[in-house]
């Protein structure tokens, strides 16, 4: 009884999240494609054929799972960051707070509707990429399965960001600050191993690293990491911040007073 | 019967300090039609917040239909429809999506959903806008759309906040008979509203908060009976130039206007015997204000001097 209520709680938070984002897809789908396709002309093209190999591949082929992984991240988290604040600002959050929707089924729809818009937009630019070079896949499986836990980690983020934002202004801060910075130095443009030895450790610090060394490693076959450890990177992350997530919606930090 | 609420020694204090709610009891019976007075401030909206787990209480306990909310949350949430003071819902989606969505929440299966957001959006009359988005709606369509919204899980209570503000006569009048029939239907209704009149309409029984504090918890008739004094306004011919009259309290507004005060050791009769006494024609009479309003006036008054005088204390 129970599990079916959960169920269809969380079938209806889903299908909501999604045609939100399709119901905006000009401001949600179309600009990702178009940001791409400019970095695909600019850097892999005009540049990219001046740089030579990376890895052993071309350097159009080598910054492409990279690409994808950088929409899949900022759109997961940007998702999620807008939506729920916008149900918080607009109080039809309260919704689904006086429903009997336990608190996990809440973080699971906007998780999910993060991760359903993130692997979108990640279909989307793989298509564009495949205007630019000839995709190769290494192994399916960890392109899958990278893509998901990045996307449910960053829309974990960006869930906890909307909980704590009090305007606008505050769901934009750590996409600006924070995650920006960490993707480009992330190693979605270069190997790390470039790096001198001193940035090759503090860029082992940067959890983005290994998302996009295993991201690559699915498509390429080649990381700069280990994928255990990615992986590893991957699960830590996600069970920390659905465990952050569920503590603040169950205190009712930023919902309840 | 279990009752359909009972609190137990309510409190809340906000983070600033404010106290919001000092140790309230109240009990609301099943089918019962329940009106929460108090002026702006009193504590109805955060003691609604804590009936529907918006607002974390400080203290005491919450049951609905026996669920005691730190227990059993899901079951009680699950008997409860609430419409807030203040539109909550997302603005840009059509009213159908909202309906089904809502109903989603508490797990009915969509085609059911969809049928019970036609049968309430046909009966509050907005069936023609269902596929036009929330934002679009005038005021009182918005207070009808939370009805709606509030009863597509079917639930065996519903608390209404301020649910007729801003709404026009002929349309509160409407909701009114909504709102008795849902109640004849068997559901608990929880009223707060600043309209006086429509708790005396509408309800069978009444609590009277003021500070934090249930200053009245009674049924309607016995406080109205606690009225001792009532004012009638008699209009009379014009030019009449009456004069106040003997054995009675009154007063004279202008020419052809005259107020009596009749408490209730007096009978109306005695008022027509000293008009005719002065020769005056009477065109017609009415209450001068609502009655519930002059009790509430007198026991919210002596509710924050009880409060003044504890504080001082």
């Amino acid at each position: 009884m129970a599990s079916s209520r959960n169920f269809i709680a969380l079938k209806s938070i889903l299908n909501k999240e999604i045609q939100r984002f399709m119901r905006i897809w000009i401001q949600t789908l179309v600009p990702p494609a178009i940001t791409i396709s400019l970095y695909f002309v600019i850097f892999g093209s005009l540049i990219g054929s001046r740089i030579g190999e990376m890895g052993g591949f071309d350097y159009m082929s080598f910054i492409v799972p990279g690409l994808i992984m950088m929409s899949v991240i900022t759109n997961s988290y940007s998702n999620v960051a807008s939506s729920f604040f916008s149900a918080k600002w607009q109080r039809n959050v309260e919704e689904m707070l006086v429903a009997p929707v336990p608190n996990w089924v809440i973080v699971a729809g906007y998780v999910g509707g993060g991760m359903a818009r993130g692997m979108l937009v990640g279909g989307i630019v793989t298509i564009v990429a495949m205007f630019f070079v000839d995709i190769q896949i290494h192994n399916i499986w960890v392109i899958i399965t990278t893509v998901a836990l990045t996307s449910a980690t960053f829309a974990l983020g960006g869930l906890i960001n909307a909980i704590f934002a009090g305007s606008f202004d505050d769901i934009s801060i750590i996409p600006t600050f924070i995650l920006t910075p960490l993707t480009y130095l992330g190693g979605v443009f270069y190997s790390i191993s470039l790096l001198p030895e001193f940035w090759q450790g503090v860029s082992q610090i940067n959890p983005i690293v290994y998302m996009v060394n295993a991201f690559r490693y699915g498509f390429l076959g080649i990381s700069d990491v280990s994928l255990t450890l990615s992986f590893a990177v991957l699960g830590v992350f996600i069970v920390s911040l659905y465990t952050i997530a569920m503590v603040l919606i169950t205190k009712g930090i930023g919902l309840r007073s | 019967m279990l009752p359909a609420l009972k609190i137990s020694g309510l409190t809340k204090t906000y983070k600033g300090g404010f106290q919001a709610l000092k140790g309230i009891d109240l009990t609301v019976q099943q089918g019962d039609f329940f009106a929460l007075l108090g002026p702006n401030g009193a504590g109805k909206s955060t003691t609604i917040g804590v009936i529907t787990s918006l607002v974390n209480k400080t203290a005491g306990s919450v049951a609905v239909f026996g669920h005691d909310i730190d227990q059993e949350l899901e079951a009680a949430k699950s008997f409860i429809g609430l419409v807030p003071q203040e539109f909550n819902f997302n603005q840009f989606e059509p009213l159908m999506k909202i309906l089904v969505n809502q109903a989603g929440y508490y797990g009915v299966e969509r085609k059911l959903a969809v049928e019970r957001a036609e049968k309430y959006l046909k009966q509050l009359d907005l069936w023609e806008k269902r596929n036009d988005a929330a934002r679009m709606l005038s005021g009182g369509m918005k207070r009808r759309l939370m009805i709606a919204r509030a009863l597509m899980h079917e639930p065996k209570m519903l608390i209404l906040d301020e649910p007729t503000a801003g709404v026009d006569i002929e349309l509160r009048r409407s909701m009114w008979g909504f709102l008795r029939e849902l109640n004849q239907q068997g559901i608990t209704i929880i009223l707060t509203t600043h309209y006086l009149e429509e708790a005396e309409m509408l309800c069978r029984n009444i609590a009277i908060i003021d500070s934090g504090i249930i200053v009245e918890n009674t049924d309607m008739k016995s406080l109205l009976a606690k009225l001792d004094v009532e004012t009638f306004v008699f209009d009379l011919k014009p030019n009449s130039a009456p004069k106040a009259l003997d054995n009675l309290s009154s007063r004279v507004i202008d020419d052809h206007t005259l107020e009596v005060d009749v408490n209730k050791s007096q009978t109306i009769n005695a008022i027509f015997t000293e008009l005719n006494k002065q020769g005056l024609e009477v065109l017609s009479m009415r209450n001068k204000s609502n009655r519930l309003e002059e009790l509430f006036v007198s026991l919210v008054g002596s509710g924050q001097a009880s409060v003044d005088s504890a504080v001082k204390e």
